[in-house]
C-alpha cells in the first residue's frame, strides 16, 4: 500500500506487524487510546534485599527466558559498557531469540554482531543503529525485523503495549541498595536518565546496574526505588571520555560556519524570534556554531530564550548561565559542561515521554518554536533520511528528529549539498525517516530552500533578504550538475527493517542490501590473509 | 578596446591550491570577488602537472558564478610558466598573475605568451588580463613602469612574505615594515590608473589584527586584499562596504552634479559641503561599491 509519503509498504509487512501505513502527521490526533501497564511483583517484605551479586543472578531472578525482550538506554553513548556486559551474560547462559529494545545502539555495541549471527539476538528495536550492527541488519543477518522508532515513538510504543519489555537494564552512575538512581555523583556521570524512565514505568522487571553504590536514600532520585527490582554493582558501567564526546572544539570548517550563519539568519528573520522564543539544536559543528551566532544577536537585541530543550551542550547551557535563557529542559547531555550545568536551578531534567511522546496529552516538542537538525539526505519533497546511508546501509538514528521536526513551528535542517561525491539534496531519499510535511527550511552551503507549504517563512525571508533563497529543486539540480545523478541503490527484495513514524504507522521499509560482487583479485587477497 | 573586466570590483582575492580539487570545486559559495588558482608556491614540485590538470578541468567544467578566475603561474625563472600560461588560457581563465615581477619586461614577456596562447586556443585577443605581484625591493621600486607596461595589466599586488625576506626584515604584524612599499605602490597604481592589492594576513587566530590591517589599507586607497581563508572575506567586504550616510551623500552629489551641470552651475553645496565636478568620480565609485556589496537598491 502506498503511504502518505509515497512509499510502498508491502501488505505482508502490514500483516506481520499489525501496523498501518503512514497517513500524515496528525492521523491519530484526538483519537482515543488506552495505555497498558506492566506485570510487576510487589516488594512488601522489608527483609528482602534488592542487591544481587551478578548480572547472571539478576537474569535468573527476573525469570530470563528464550524469546524475551530486554531494554537499554544510551545515555552513556559511545562509552556504554552495559549492553555488551548484559548481552554477554545472556549469550553465555544460552538464551536465544532475544529482542533488544534500546533507545539507541552505536559503535560501542559492535560485539553484538556475532550474537545476531548465532541467533541469540533476533529482533532489534531502536531509534537507530550505527556501526557494525547496522551493517549486519542491512546484510540480512538479523532473523526478525529491525524496528526503528524515534525517542518519542519508543515511549509511545511502550505505553500502548506495541512494545513490551520483560527486563529493563538501567545503567546508573549512582544507586543506593534500594534502587534510587541518579545520573550524577558517580564515576561515569551522564547527567540525566530521561530515556530510561519509561522502562522503569513499563518493564515487568527492572535491574539497576551501577559502579557507584551510595548510602540510602540516593535522593532526589531520577528513577525511583518503586520501579526497580534489583541492584547489581559492577566494576565499570561506562567510559567517561566517550560519554562526553560532544565536547568538541568549536569548528573552524568554513563550510559549516557558512551554513551556521545562514541558519542563524533564518532564525532571527522569522516571526518567532522574539523574547521568550524556544529552541532546540544538536551537537554537530554547524549546530553549535549556529547557537553561538544566535547568542550574539540575542545579546545585541536583548532577546531572551524562553526555554531550550533537548540533548544539551555547553553552548546551550552557556545561554542559561549568562541569563540569556530562562529554562533548559534536559533529556540528554552531550558534554560534561551540560552535566555540570544541572546544578543551575533552571536546568530541569525531563523524561523522554514529556519531551516527545506523540500520544500523550501534549509533549514539550509541541511548544518548540525552532529546531535545528541535520540529515543524511533531503529530497525535493522535503522528506529526510537520517537512518540509511546513500549506499543503502543502516548507519544512523532517528533520535528525536521526527518528534522535534513535527513539533516545532520552524524546523530547520542543515545539510551540505554534497556528502563527498554523493548529492545530499536529491529527487527521492533512500529511506524516508521524517516526512517532508514536518520540515520547513533546508539550509545548505549553496543556499536555503523553504518548504512551499510555508509561505509565511518564505515571505519573511524574502523581505529580510538575508540568505540566498533557492527552491529545493534548484538545490537538487545544482548538486546533480556537480556530481551527476547517482544510480539508485540496489536492494534485495527482503525487508530487514521498518521505519516507524512517530505515531507507530509505517513510513518506510528498509531492504537487504545487494552484495556488491568484488573483483576476484580482492577475494583472493582476503583468502590469503585468512589462511596466513 | 579595453577589456570590460579590467576595472571590476576586486575587494577580495582568495588563494586556492590547484593541487586540492576539494578547495577549487566551489569557492564561490563564500562569495569572494576573485579567486586565485595557484600553480606556484602552494603546489609541490612533483605535483605541478597534476595541478595543471585539475586547473584545466575546473576552469572548463565549473561555473564559478561570476567570481573572477585568476591563475598564478610559476615564476619566470622556472621552466614551468609557459605551460602554465597555455593551460590557463586554454581552460578559459579571466586573468593571470605573474609572481616575483621585477620589471616591465617581465610583464611584456608573459603578455606575449598569453597572446600566443589566445591565438592557439582561439580565444579573443585581449580576453585574458594580467596582474603583477611585486615581491622584491626591485619590483616595488619599479612599480611605476610595471603599472605602465601593458594594456592588459589591471593591477599590482604586494607579496609581503618574499618582500620582507628581500628587505631582510621579519613581519611584525604592525605593518610598519610595509609602509613604504604600500604607499609607493598605491601612488604608482593610481598614476597609471590600475588597481592595487595588499598582501595576505596569515595569522587566522588574530582576526582583530586582520581587521585593523584591512582598515588601514582601505584608508590608504588599496582596491582589495589577498585572502587565505574564507573567514577573512566578510571582514574585508564589510570594511569596503560604503556606510549608509556615505551612500546617501554620494547619491545626492551625483544627482545634484547632473542637475546643476545642465543648469550651467559648477560649484554648489550639498549638506553644507562645497561640491564641484571633482567629487563626481568618487561618488560614482561609492555607489558602484555599494551596489556590488548588495547594500544599494537605488536607481543610480
Amino acid at each position: 500500500m502506498i503511504n502518505a509519503v509515497g512509499r510502498d509498504i508491502p501488505d505482508e509487512i502490514l500483516e506481520i506487524t499489525g501496523k498501518e501505513p503512514f497517513q500524515g502527521n496528525f492521523y491519530l490526533d484526538d483519537k482515543p487510546m488506552t495505555k497498558v501497564g506492566p506485570t510487576i511483583r510487589p516488594i512488601m517484605n522489608n527483609k528482602k534485599s534488592k542487591l544481587v551479586a551478578s548480572i547472571r543472578e539478576a537474569l535468573i531472578k527476573c525469570e530470563a527466558h528464550d524469546g524475551m525482550t530486554v531494554s537499554f538506554h544510551h545515555h552513556f553513548r559511545d562509552g556504554d559498557l552495559i549492553v555488551n556486559m548484559v548481552m554477554k551474560e545472556i549469550h553465555d547462559m544460552g538464551f536465544k531469540d532475544i529482542t533488544i529494545c534500546a533507545t539507541s545502539l552505536g559503535k560501542a555495541h559492535d560485539p553484538l554482531v556475532p550474537m545476531i549471527e548465532d541467533g541469540t539476538i533476533t529482533r532489534i528495536e531502536s531509534s537507530g543503529v550505527r556501526g557494525r550492527i547496522g551493517e549486519a541488519i542491512s546484510q540480512g543477518k538479523l532473523q526478525g525485523l529491525a524496528i526503528m522508532r524515534s525517542h518519542g515513538g519508543r515511549v509511545r510504543a511502550l505505553t500502548t503495549g506495541e512494545a513490551h519489555v520483560d527486563i529493563a537494564f538501567i545503567g546508573a552512575p549512582t544507586s543506593d541498595d534500594y534502587g534510587n538512581l541518579r545520573g550524577i555523583g558517580g564515576k561515569a556521570d551522564c547527567g540525566v536518565l530521561s530515556y530510561a524512565i519509561v522502562d522503569g514505568n513499563h518493564a515487568d522487571h527492572c535491574v539497576a546496574i551501577t559502579d557507584c553504590l551510595v548510602p540510602y536514600p540516593n535522593f532526589p532520585a531520577h528513577i525511583s526505588q518503586t520501579k526497580v527490582d534489583y541492584v547489581c554493582v559492577v566494576d565499570e558501567i561506562g567510559v567517561p571520555s566517550k560519554i562526553a564526546s560532544g565536547a568538541a572544539k568549536p569548528t573552524t570548517d568554513q563550510r559549516k560556519l557558512l551554513m551556521a550563519q545562514y541558519c542563524t539568519d533564518v532564525v532571527v528573520n522569522t516571526p518567532w524570534f522574539k523574547d521568550g522564543f524556544s529552541y532546540q539544536t544538536g551537537v554537530g559543528g554547524a549546530s553549535i556554531a549556529s547557537t553561538q551566532y544566535l547568542a550574539e544577536i540575542m545579546r545585541d537585541r536583548n532577546i531572551h530564550m524562553g526555554f531550550g530543550v533537548g540533548g544539551l551542550t555547553k553552548a546551550m547551557c552557556q545561554l542559561l548561565d549568562d541569563g540569556m535563557a530562562r529554562v533548559m529542559l534536559d533529556v540528554q547531555d552531550f558534554d560534561l559542561d551540560a552535566v555540570h550545568n544541572l546544578k543551575n536551578v533552571n536546568h530541569h531534567r525531563i523524561p523522554a515521554g514529556v519531551y516527545a511522546n506523540p500520544l500523550n496529552k501534549g509533549a514539550v516538542v509541541n511548544k518548540l518554536d525552532y529546531v535545528v537538525l541535520a540529515s543524511l539526505e533531503v529530497d525535493v519533497h522535503f522528506n529526510c533520511n537520517v537512518v540509511v546511508g546513500s549506499d543503502g546501509m543502516i548507519t544512523g538514528a532517528q533520535g528525536g528528529h521526527p518528534d522535534t521536526a513535527q513539533g516545532a513551528k520552524c524546523a530547520i535542517v542543515i545539510c551540505p549539498l554534497l556528502q563527498g561525491r554523493i548529492p545530499a539534496i536529491c529527487t527521492d531519499v533512500t529511506t524516508v525517516t521524517t516526512p517532508g510535511e514536518s520540515i520547513d527550511v533546508v539550509v545548505t552551503d549553496y543556499g536555503v530552500a523553504v518548504n512551499p507549504a510555508r509561505q509565511d517563512i518564505l515571505q519573511a525571508l524574502r523581505e529580510a533578504d538575508c540568505v540566498p533563497l533557492r527552491t529545493i529543486e534548484e538545490l537538487r539540480d545544482t548538486a546533480y550538475s556537480i556530481v551527476g545523478e547517482p544510480d539508485k541503490v540496489e536492494f534485495e527484495d527482503r525487508i530487514v527493517g521498518i521505519i516507524e513514524a512517530r505515531d507507530g504507522t509505517i513510513i518506510d521499509v528498509v531492504r537487504q542490501i545487494k552484495e556488491i560482487k568484488q573483483p576476484a583479485v580482492y577475494k583472493k587477497k582476503g583468502r590469503r590473509r585468512a589462511n596466513g | 578596446m579595453t577589456n570590460p573586466n579590467k576595472y571590476r570590483l576586486r575587494r577580495t582575492m582568495m588563494f586556492l591550491n590547484c593541487q586540492k580539487p576539494g578547495l577549487i570545486k566551489d569557492p564561490y559559495i563564500y562569495k569572494p570577488d576573485s579567486i586565485m588558482l595557484d600553480l606556484e608556491d602552494a603546489v609541490a614540485e612533483r605535483e605541478k602537472d597534476a595541478a595543471r590538470y585539475s586547473l584545466y578541468h575546473a576552469l572548463q567544467e565549473i561555473d564559478y558564478r561570476g567570481v573572477e578566475r585568476v591563475v598564478r603561474i610559476n615564476g619566470l625563472d622556472t621552466d614551468l610558466w609557459r605551460e602554465d600560461v597555455r593551460c590557463a588560457v586554454a581552460g578559459g581563465c579571466d586573468s593571470i598573475r605573474i609572481p616575483k615581477t621585477e620589471t616591465a619586461d617581465d610583464v611584456r614577456t608573459v603578455e606575449y605568451a598569453i597572446a600566443e596562447a589566445e591565438r592557439e586556443f582561439r580565444r579573443p585577443e585581449g580576453s585574458v588580463l594580467l596582474m603583477a605581484a611585486l615581491e622584491s625591493a626591485r619590483g616595488v621600486i619599479n612599480a611605476m613602469s610595471i603599472c605602465d607596461s601593458s594594456e592588459r595589466l589591471f593591477g599590482i599586488a604586494l607579496s609581503g612574505g618574499d618582500y620582507s625576506k628581500d628587505l631582510q626584515i621579519s613581519i611584525s604584524g604592525t605593518g610598519v615594515e610595509f609602509m613604504g612599499a604600500r604607499q609607493h605602490m598605491i601612488i604608482a597604481a593610481r598614476a597609471a590608473k590600475v588597481q592595487c592589492f595588499d598582501t595576505v594576513w596569515t595569522n587566522l587566530n588574530d582576526m582583530a589584527g586582520f581587521r585593523k590591517e584591512v582598515e588601514i589599507i582601505h584608508s590608504m586607497g588599496f582596491d582589495g586584499k589577498s585572502i587565505v581563508n574564507p573567514r577573512q572575506i566578510p571582514v574585508v567586504h564589510e570594511i569596503y562596504t560604503p556606510k549608509e550616510k556615505d551612500i546617501i551623500f554620494a547619491e545626492k552629489v551625483i544627482k545634484e552634479i547632473d542637475q546643476k551641470k545642465a543648469m550651467g552651475i559648477g560649484v554648489f553645496t550639498v549638506d553644507g559641503k562645497m561640491i564641484d565636478i571633482a567629487f563626481y568620480d568618487g561618488a560614482k565609485r561609492t555607489i558602484a561599491l555599494a551596489k556590488a556589496s548588495g547594500v544599494y537598491k537605488g536607481d543610480l
